[in-house]
């Protein structure tokens, strides 16, 4: 019973599941594409030594912004971005796709910026001393010395959160942006059949991050080969 | 000692929060002269080492090296940094980058050497200290002594004027102490400006021609090192070699 529905729902619906990991895959690659050039910038702006008297303006507003998206959950940004946005900024008249992309790339960039930062404040502090005693400046000793070594912390928890963010896009369900769990809903919907859909679903999902973290640690292998 | 003087320091004070670490020390270090530091633990040795190529800022006082004020916030640092070689406790050698690369990063980054030039350079500096062969290895692969040494031909890439050694063999087991040791007899040797912060008391009096001991953040009394291992004046002085001379 079970796997004829399963059979039956691929065999008839199967371009709408298919349709739906495009989206999802879609959306989480966005994201993560901007969330990163984002984050990197948040990153260096928190390392801003730019300051007006004892107070550093780009060290606290990036602080902010990172505590307040790291501290309310990512169904409530999603709501935020799609309804209050908009009729706070009427210009900004958002499809439900892009203000859901949106909410989710202003989310990641908060996680990325401190995967950026805690990647580069792993790196020993004798690295930045010895590079500097050399006579090389701030910036030369951070391209050089910190960030290529930085980079080796940094990635690895760049492809988890890849993974997170495929996972996390089911929330934008709720506003039926086309992605898996939207798809799941329309085809559960139309059929009264909650769990077959549901497991294919599932399966998709589990898939998609499962290989990916799979590439993952073969990718940090490789990284912690070519050192010794 | 009545060289031309290298590195002139003026009522340096340190201090961290309320901690006061340098309580103003005022004194000089000619050229070519070897000075080693000796003192407890939290008398303010490495601070003092650490403010000479301004690691750590002073929070008063000036140094000069080579007759520019080097705490005067308009000088470029960097560039009197090149001229300061430091090595450290814990060696910071670049893991990323080859034993090689370590050695040319600084000279051909800050255009002092082309490429082939400093690799010329990086292998006549590594025969020197027998780790030719490693040239191409990444320092994960060395042992403590042989890092140590590399961090050392490293700062000498920059051909300095003065080498800062901030207990250099504290992190070392103790049979790789003597070859890190040897490296800096034959700089010492050669004529090489030196201030070492050290805990090894016979290479202290073997090596210097002015030994400091530091406590309380001051220059608690120096000297050539007969007088100060030998006939110290201090009673603190005293104390501190009654305890770590057995």
């Amino acid at each position: 019973m079970f796997w004829d529905n399963v059979v039956f729902l691929l065999q008839n619906y199967g371009n709408l599941f298919l349709v739906g990991t495009g989206y999802t895959l879609l959306i989480s690659a966005i994201t993560v594409f901007f969330g990163t050039i984002f984050g990197a910038l948040l990153a260096i702006m928190r390392r801003s030594n730019l300051h007006i008297g004892p107070v550093y303006p780009l060290r606290i507003l990036v602080t902010i912004y990172v505590e307040v998206i790291r501290g309310t959950p990512m169904l409530l940004q999603l709501y935020f971005f799609y309804f209050l946005l908009p009729s706070l900024v009427t210009v900004l008249e958002m499809d439900a796709f892009t203000s859901v992309t949106v909410a989710c790339i202003v989310n990641s960039t908060a996680y990325v910026a401190e995967i950026i930062r805690a990647g580069i404040d792993a790196v020993d502090k004798g690295q930045t001393e010895a590079a500097r005693s050399l006579g090389l400046s701030g910036h030369q000793t951070m391209l050089r010395v910190v960030l290529p070594q930085a980079v080796k912390n940094i990635l690895p928890a760049l492809c988890n959160e890849f993974v997170s963010v495929i996972k996390e896009t089911s929330l934008a369900s709720t506003f039926f942006v086309g992605e898996l769990m939207s798809q799941y809903r329309t085809i559960s919907g139309a059929l009264y059949m909650p769990i077959e859909p549901l497991v294919i679903v599932g399966v998709i999902y589990f898939l998609l991050t499962f290989i990916l973290s799979k590439c993952i640690s073969a990718f940090e292998r490789r990284l912690k080969a070519s050192e010794r | 000692m009545n060289g031309e003087s290298l590195i002139r320091v003026e009522d340096l004070h340190k201090s961290f929060g309320k901690l006061n670490v340098l309580n103003g020390i005022t004194d000089q270090i000619h050229k070519g002269e070897v000075v080693t530091i000796i003192g407890p633990s939290g008398g303010g040795k490495s601070t003092f080492l650490r403010c000479l190529n301004l690691l750590e800022v002073p929070t008063s006082g000036h140094v000069y090296f080579e007759g520019v004020d080097i705490t005067n916030k308009k000088v470029d640092i960097n560039l009197h940094r090149q001229k300061m070689g430091m090595v450290f406790q814990h060696f910071n050698v670049f893991p990323h980058m080859t034993v090689g690369k370590n050695v040319m990063l600084a000279p051909t980054m800050l255009g002092k050497k082309s490429k082939a030039e400093a690799l010329e350079q990086a292998k006549a500096l590594l025969a020197r200290i027998g780790l030719l062969d490693k040239i191409d290895e990444y320092p994960g692969k060395l042992s403590g002594g042989q890092k140590q040494r590399l961090a050392i031909v490293r700062a000498l890439a920059m051909e300095p004027d003065v080498m800062l050694f901030d207990e250099p063999t504290s992190a070392l087991d103790p049979e790789m102490v003597g070859e890190v040791l040897q490296v800096i007899k034959d700089l010492v040797k050669d004529g090489m400006t030196t201030v070492i912060v050290t805990h090894e008391m016979g290479f202290a009096r073997e090596v210097s021609d002015r030994v400091f001991f530091m406590d309380g953040g001051i220059i608690a009394e120096q000297g050539a090192p007969s007088q100060i291992f030998g006939n110290p004046v201090n009673p603190r002085t005293k104390e501190f070699l009654g305890k770590v001379l057995y």
